[in-house]
């Protein structure tokens, strides 16, 4: 059984049919990347599994337990699963300490001192532990993208969702971030990344979902999407990128 | 020079000012008392009513109309008429605790009522003002609806509106005076009767000079605060 099972899933916003019938099954400790043009559906179905958004038609399972019946705790389904989103969105009003200890305080119940400690050691991993009392807006955007990461991985989650986490840094900051990433994943977390690093996406992910409208229309193993895909749009918009400089 | 005699005497006579200094600087103080006690209650309750005009969902419906029909009601009303229907109208009732407290009580629920109305869509303002990516990334940690008001969107939304707030509590300082309505023994209350006992005016100035000298500290701070404000977003937007 797959650990997140994404069923016939179907969103719209208003008229906007934004997703349709989109179906994506995820193991355990597996790297499942999301490519496609923009407004293709890819935040959406990642907001769809964090529950941020609610969907309209299929399910959604996430280990055994399927989450979108209405009847769950949201809230604890979104503590098991990080999001971390292209604008970082760090709480500005805060610490970077205070960033990453909030929710392990106050949805997980830990003690300051417990949950200070845990977030030191993991500002340490990343190398940021001598930034931990600064406010965001004094850290580069590749610092504070790492520190929104870390502050999702302080909640221990089980599935790590990341929305073109590289979107929005200047190139030179973008290797910092998708090394961690490339840690987690050979640490064998499980996590599905939209993204635009097409080399990155070859490199880690076991499996590539090409979206097109809402349309997951091309799947398969990251090396024959990148060298063979099936579908002519798949081709367009690999092309396309390989323009822009970036395959 | 006859006229210009007349109006200093009857306006800033030194003899006058020295007499009624006293009783309308007990008055004031009464001023003083209202003012910090409608404030607190306003800061408090304002907040409660911003809050519950966002809700989310229909069920909040009703709450959310009860909220925006309170706002409505009082800030369309003069102050001066809510002080008469609170100073008045409530002792009128005879019922229980309603309608047995002091002037002074009745003139801070007056103060509060009307402006509990005007700060609740301040904070609503700054409430809004955060953007909905905050409250997504608090959500999506696992923190409640009420979680991430509290910890990450009532804080930013405070912070951006403390100049307009400010602004709000000089109007409601100048506005206790009015609360003389009801016959609460405040400064402007004081300064009438002096004026009415001696046929001169200067104790109106006297409390007008309390009013300014509590009001400019106030002012050229939150001018201070919004010069800041400016300066950093300036910063941020080069
Ligand atoms: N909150 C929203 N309200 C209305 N439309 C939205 C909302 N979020 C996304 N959309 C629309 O959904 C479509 C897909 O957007 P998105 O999932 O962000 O695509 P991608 O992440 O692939 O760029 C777009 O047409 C976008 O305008
Ligand atoms: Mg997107």
């Amino acid at each position: 059984m797959s650990f997140v099972e994404v069923e016939n899933v179907s969103k719209s916003f208003g008229d906007n049919v934004v997703l349709r019938n989109v179906t994506l099954e995820v193991a355990e400790h597996e790297v499942v990347c999301l490519i496609g043009a923009s407004g293709s559906g890819k935040s959406t179905l990642l907001r769809c599994i964090n529950l941020l958004e609610p969907i309209d038609e299929g399910r959604i399972v996430v280990d055994g337990d399927l989450i979108t019946n209405g009847k769950v705790d949201a809230n604890a389904i979104r503590r098991e699963i990080g999001i971390v989103f292209q604008a970082f969105n760090l709480f500005p009003h805060m610490t970077v300490l205070q960033n990453v200890t909030l929710a392990p305080r106050r949805v997980r119940n830990l003690r300051r001192g417990e949950a200070e400690a845990s977030a030191r050691e993991l500002l340490r991993r990343i190398g940021l532990e001598d930034k931990a009392a600064e406010y965001p807006d004094r850290l580069s955007g590749g610092q504070q993208q790492r520190v929104a990461i870390v502050r999702a991985l302080a909640m221990q989650p089980k599935l790590m969702l990341l929305d073109e986490i590289t979107s929005a840094l200047d190139p030179q900051l973008v290797s910092e971030v998708l090394n961690l990433v490339r840690e987690l994943a050979d640490f064998g977390m499980t996590m599905i990344i939209a993204t635009h690093e097409m080399s990155f996406a070859r490199e880690v992910a076991s499996k590539v979902c090409f979206l097109d409208g809402g349309v997951i229309l091309e799947e398969g193993d990251a090396k024959d999407i990148f060298s063979a895909p099936s579908e002519p749009r798949t081709r367009e918009f690999l092309a396309r990128i390989i323009e822009a400089g970036r395959l | 020079m006859h006229a210009l005699h007349r109006v200093l005497q009857a306006f800033v006579s030194p003899q006058s000012f020295r007499l009624a200094l006293p009783d309308v600087w007990a008055g004031f103080q009464v001023n003083i008392k209202m003012m910090f006690l409608a404030e607190a209650l306003v800061l408090v309750l304002a907040l409660g009513v911003a809050i519950i005009r966002g809700l989310p969902g229909r069920s909040a419906a009703p709450l959310r109309g009860a909220a925006i029909v309170y706002t409505d009601l009082f800030r369309g009303t003069p102050l001066i008429l809510v002080a008469f229907l609170v100073g008045f109208g409530l002792p009128g009732l005879q019922l229980r605790v309603i309608s047995t407290q002091t002037t002074f009580v009745y003139g801070v629920a007056a103060l509060t009522l009307v402006y509990t109305a005007y700060v609740t869509e301040v904070y609503r303002a700054g409430i809004e003002s955060v953007h909905p990516s905050q409250r997504s990334a608090a959500r999506s940690l696992g923190l409640s609806y009420f979680q991430a008001l509290r910890y990450v969107v009532v804080p930013q939304a405070v912070r951006r509106v403390i100049p307009p707030l400010l602004n709000d509590f000089i109007g409601l300082q100048k506005d206790t005076a009015l609360i003389t309505v009801i016959g609460v023994a405040e400064a402007a209350q004081q300064a009438q009767n002096f004026s009415n006992t001696y046929y001169n005016f200067t104790s109106y100035v006297v409390a007008a000079v309390f009013f300014i000298f509590l009001t400019i500290p106030l002012a050229r701070f939150t001018d201070h605060l919004i010069a800041v404000r400016e300066r950093k977003e300036r910063a941020a937007a080069i």
